[in-house]
């Protein structure tokens, strides 16, 4: 604070309040809505305070077979899919930037542009054809056909050359002195100098995953194979006359929480990760 | 690019790159290949047979009105889901910026909407102006707002901008608040001994010194309205009502997976990605240069 104004602070603060407010109003909606019973979310106006059928609507996304896929199925599906393609993809971009950063051999750089150029193409871009690779590949309604698609990024590749070329030049001739190996270098003080990172890009990765729709919606049939957040869709659509309210915002509430607090929980390395890396 | 001091190995470093180029060029470099190829074939319905057409499929987009709407309708679309963004988070980034207390509380709720994918910001919206029963329309009635998105065209785009611009604010915000903390502190102190408001010192201060990031976040903004809100509209509008919200992105899954145009659809993908590499040169040049008004 540079100097005390008490009325502007006090202004910034009731300002701020007030959009904040606005921002979650949607949010605290969801959470009230799913607290009610289907009856009282169809007279107007809507309720505001939450009300005492939480657990009654928890039981039926639980336990009701015809609404479509039981939510722990699906949140498990949005769980492996989400851990795949964040594992995944910092596994493969840190070993590439490693080689990349690293290593003087032939094709390097005809290597690190051809991954430069998957910046430029996201998933909704390249859908049909990257459809058909995966049909020809028999792996519609499977894990791999869900996550490896999904995997390859420059993003992650391009944040750890980043941090690999902070990394000071003498760790690696000491490390060469001693006699160790590439990759004993890259395991004993490659990985641990990038920990933030991983973790930070672990953040960033796990919601990307987490919250993908277009792709799981195109190549999944099998119900049992359906992610948390695509069977929205699903129950938006499904049976004649109004939605179920109440429960579509209790799956829309479960769909968005893992996200939700990784981000909160996490939240220092996240915010230090996204505005560091800069895509 | 290159350490000073590197490794010399024969076969290793093509071991470490081979996952990451295999799977590249198997879902990315492969598929686009074949996009390319398949917006020179006239194709039948049932892909039974196939002829090379070379560029009609682009003259017959560039001749569909609809498709030049639809070039149009995601032009005005990005801009307002931007500026609408950006300046909220600008105008909650300077505010957060001046106070002490409780600015970790409201970077907190502030950030929410950024892990809510796509789809389901689309949904909550679609709740609160459900024409029906929405929260929303219900106070927007008491002011004599009639709304229904679903056959008024231009409350559908009002919405899906709404939507849009509401999950990308936390992006935003972070990004200013970066860039506001990153200011040397004397440049403040000094224009505050010269008796600059704070107002005056937001306008004259703050905001060239971080117009290098709001031109940073435009940049993203436009590439994220284009591409990342497939979900949204999905959820509210499904392109509708007529094709009043159907963005390109959208338009390529409707012409290729419901349509099954797939040449149309095909030729719309490599214009997309043309859209892409051009945003992606301009991020990248601005990102080397660091330019500073």
């Amino acid at each position: 604070m540079i100097e005390n104004r008490p009325i502007t602070t006090f202004v910034s603060h009731s300002v701020l309040i007030i959009g904040v407010a606005l921002i979650v109003f949607p949010i605290w909606i969801m959470i009230v809505a799913s607290t009610h019973d289907a009856l009282r979310l169809t007279q107007v106006p809507l309720p505001l305070l939450p009300g005492d059928q939480l657990w009654t609507n928890l039981k039926s996304l639980f336990e009701e077979k015809d609404f479509g896929t039981p939510i722990h199925l699906t949140v498990f599906n949005s769980l492996v899919m989400a851990l795949m393609i964040s594992v995944g993809k910092i596994s493969i971009s840190v070993l590439s930037a490693f080689a990349i950063v690293y290593f003087k051999f032939r094709f390097r750089m005809f290597f690190f542009w051809m991954i430069f150029i998957t910046l430029m193409l996201p998933v909704e871009v390249r859908i049909l054809p990257t459809y058909e690779v995966v049909a020809n590949f028999n792996m519609l309604d499977s894990y791999w056909g869900l996550s490896i698609p999904l995997i390859a990024s420059a993003t992650a590749t391009f944040m750890f050359r980043q941090t690999f070329l902070t990394i000071p030049d003498e760790l690696m001739e000491a490390s060469r002195i001693d006699g160790a190996s590439p990759m004993r270098f890259f395991f004993d003080v490659v990985i641990p100098m990038s920990r933030t990172n991983i973790a930070a890009l672990f953040v960033i990765l796990f919601i990307y995953g987490w919250n993908q729709y277009l792709w799981p919606l195109l190549i999944t049939t099998d119900p049992d194979m359906y992610t948390a957040v695509m069977s929205i869709k699903q129950m938006l659509e499904s049976g004649e006359g109004e939605p179920q309210w109440h429960l579509i915002m209790l799956t829309a509430l479960i769909a968005m929480l893992p996200p939700i607090l990784v981000v909160i929980f996490m939240q220092k390395v996240f915010v230090k990760g996204l505005t560091d890396s800069e895509k | 690019m290159l350490k000073r001091v590197h490794y010399r190995s024969s076969y290793l470093p093509y071991l470490l790159v081979a996952p990451q180029i295999i799977i590249t060029i198997l879902f990315f470099i492969w598929p686009a290949g074949q996009a390319l190829y398949q917006s020179f074939l006239l194709e039948d319905a049932f892909g039974l047979s196939s002829e090379f057409v070379w560029f009609d499929n682009f003259i017959e987009l560039y001749e569909n009105p609809n498709y030049l709407n639809s070039f149009a309708r995601t032009g005005f679309f990005s801009v307002a889901v931007a500026s609408l963004s950006m300046s909220f988070a600008l105008f909650f980034a300077a505010l957060a910026d001046r106070v002490i207390k409780g600015s970790h509380t409201y970077r907190t709720l502030l950030i929410i909407p950024y892990a809510v994918a796509p789809v389901l910001a689309g949904t909550l919206w679609l709740f609160l102006f459900n024409p029906t029963l929405g929260i929303i329309t219900y106070f927007l009635d008491a002011f004599g707002i009639d709304w229904n998105h679903k056959l008024n065209s231009s409350q559908a785009m009002g919405l899906v901008i709404l939507a849009a611009a509401w999950k990308q604010i936390s992006y935003n915000f972070l990004f200013f608040i970066a860039a506001m903390h990153s200011i040397p502190k004397s440049l403040i102190e000094a224009s505050a001994i010269d008796g600059a408001g704070p107002v005056h010192r937001f306008f004259t201060i703050i905001l060239p010194l971080i117009s290098p990031t709001t031109f940073f976040l435009l940049v993203v903004n436009i590439i994220y309205a284009f591409f990342d809100t497939f979900g949204i509209i999905h959820a509210i509008t499904a392109g509708g009502p007529g094709n009043s919200t159907e963005i390109l992105v959208y338009k390529v899954y409707n012409d290729g997976f419901v349509g099954l145009d797939l040449g149309g659809s095909a030729a719309q993908s490599v214009i997309l990605m043309f859209i892409v590499v051009m945003l992606t040169v301009v991020q990248f040049k601005y990102v080397e240069r660091k330019v500073q008004y």
